[in-house]
């Protein structure tokens, strides 16, 4: 490796790297520090005293509570049905020859780059022209969606090494197809299956654009606090916010841990 | 590139792939397909009547020129800020993915990881963190005053009358920030695939370290840097929460528009032609890249 020998440039490398870490979680810790804030005004970005109130009492604000409860509900069944949907289509293309493969790469790449403002938009025009209720269900439609072609890329990508011939080996040594699958392919996929459910909670949980589209009276966590944004924002949701970093922080680490002592066992 | 159909591990079936894709190809198709197709038939209808929501579909034009003479500056400025914030995303992604890639030894995996860490922190609650760093008695500000730079930081525009807080730097900056991650995460994928020993058969060479990085490391991270470029502008050019906490309510970008329009009732057709306008300027550049790079790289 060149980084052995000592070169006036990898000085540079080295803090112009550490400046941009740097940059990346300066905000991450100014909204931890703002849980601690004790603002006078209707907006928690001024500091203003040290107060441990907000974390005492993460709850107490009803609306965003309620928000962050309709977020969590959309994003486990959103999530569920799109990590099916997509796992089902990354089986497909990464284990069988079909015809019009590239055709249907194209199709699952397609959603991802369309901006989510387009996605919104044309969703929206859909539901208006059908006459559907916006609510609920349209927003989980609509986070099914853009969740799908994500879970169908990543699990492919990750089953592309897999070694299917173990599955023919239990076969050949008699085990039944119902067996093979729980025993040998659903293992070897749960992995990806899992990182891709995670990634995807997370992109649920997290959307605005498109949920502003299709929400009608329902009101997610991210639509609570744009809306509230520039009216009046209390410290809890800091709070809130820093709970769920906390938890996904947790479940990487866990994540990460666990994948690592099955690769060595 | 390696496709599908001479992947020897493949294996042939009839119904099979057809049968376990289906579920998931239909709901693309009805709520990805269909939906784009609904938008354009609204793009080419007329309005019944003025401040009503009915449209009748007639193969009208006329609503594209209305929607670049309506929104145009507003295109314009989301395209514009989107073109810097990439710029900046890639200046600043490319040495960190660099380092990760090639300096990080053994804590790769930890730096990875914590390049991760933004993505599981709201969107907008680090948008928000931004008006506290932007705020005329915050931090930067503070900075910039103590080094008694005002004067230069107003002439080069990155300060408006000694303020970020609501100038297009704010939201330039509030881009930069939450679509680094994009940038970075393909441009180290591009690095990673580089075989070290390269650089020891240029190094061995006599090849100076600057005409390594030109001449073998910058030409094989392309992908990387073009996939980065993609799913750094895309979203940023939609976006509108960073110009809405972040910029001049008065300077609203194209992504708030479309919304209001539509969630707020009013004209649907001029609204529709201009997403098509955002979204077909976005397939020339994605199909441009797969043309030349494939669709690998990009997920």
């Amino acid at each position: 490796m060149g980084g052995v020998r000592f070169r006036p440039g990898t000085v540079v490398l080295w803090i112009v790297s550490m400046g941009v870490f740097a940059y990346l979680f300066i905000p991450l810790i100014t909204i931890a520090v703002f849980t601690f804030n004790d603002p006078t005004t209707k907006f928690n970005t001024q500091w203003e005293g040290f107060t441990f109130d907000n974390w005492l009492h993460p709850f107490s604000e009803k609306a965003f509570t309620d928000a962050l409860i309709e977020s969590i509900r959309v994003a486990a069944v959103a999530c569920t049905l799109a990590t099916i949907l997509g796992s089902l289509i990354a089986l497909a293309l990464g284990r069988y020859r079909m015809h019009g493969s590239a055709a249907i790469n194209l199709l699952l790449v397609l959603p991802l780059t369309t901006p989510e403002i387009v996605m919104g938009a044309s969703l929206f025009t859909l539901f208006f022209n059908l006459g559907a209720t916006r609510g609920f269900a349209t927003v989980v439609i609509a986070h099914t969606l853009f969740c799908l072609s994500f879970v169908a890329l990543t699990v492919k990508a990750r089953t592309r090494g897999m070694d299917w011939s173990l599955e023919d080996a239990a076969m050949d040594l008699g085990s039944p197809p119902m067996r093979t699958f729980w025993k040998i392919t659903f293992p070897g996929v749960l992995p990806g299956v899992a990182g891709a459910f995670l990634l995807s909670l997370a992109l649920s949980i997290d959307d605005y654009i498109i949920t502003s589209f299709v929400a009608g009276p329902t009101v997610t966590f991210p639509r609570k606090v744009f809306d509230s944004a520039r009216v009046a924002l209390p410290a809890q949701v800091h709070v809130l916010a820093t709970i769920i970093m906390l938890v996904a922080i947790v479940i990487i680490v866990a994540s990460t841990l666990t994948g690592n002592r099955r690769q060595k066992a | 590139m390696a496709t599908d159909a001479d992947d020897r591990t493949l294996r042939n079936a009839k119904w099979t792939p057809y049968l376990l894709s289906a579920p998931g190809l239909i709901t693309i198709y009805l709520f990805f397909v269909v939906p784009l197709v609904t938008l354009l038939k609204i793009a080419l209808s007329e309005r019944t009547e003025r401040g009503s929501s009915k449209v009748d579909f007639d193969w009208v034009g006329s609503n594209f020129g209305r929607a670049f003479t309506d929104f145009g500056d507003q295109l314009w400025r989301a395209l514009i800020y989107a073109a810097i914030a990439t710029v900046l995303c890639l200046l600043m992604a490319y040495p960190l993915a660099y380092f990760i890639a090639f300096k990080s030894g053994r804590w790769r995996n930890l730096l990875l990881g914590m390049v991760m860490v933004p993505f599981f922190t709201s969107f907008l609650l680090r948008t928000i963190a931004w008006q506290s760093l932007f705020a005329d008695n915050g931090p930067i500000l503070g900075v910039v005053e103590a080094l008694s730079l005002q004067g230069v930081f107003d002439t080069l525009n990155i300060t408006t009358d000694g303020k970020i807080m609501n100038t297009p730097t704010a939201v330039v900056g509030g881009l930069t920030y939450n679509f680094l991650p994009f940038a970075l995460l393909p441009i180290y994928v591009s690095l990673e695939k580089i075989p070290t020993n390269l650089f020891d058969a240029a190094s061995d060479l006599y090849s100076p370290f600057a005409s390594t990085f030109r001449r073998v490391i910058l030409p094989m991270s392309m992908p990387g840097v073009f996939a980065g470029t993609l799913l750094t502008f895309i979203p940023a050019s939609g976006d509108f929460i960073n110009a809405h906490l972040l910029g001049d309510a008065n300077k609203p970008v194209i992504g708030y528009v479309i919304q209001l329009r539509f969630i707020q009732g009013g004209d649907f057709p001029a609204a529709a032609a201009i997403s098509l306008v955002l979204m077909a300027i976005i397939t020339v550049m994605v199909l441009l890249y797969s043309k030349f790079l494939g669709t690998d790289d990009l997920v």
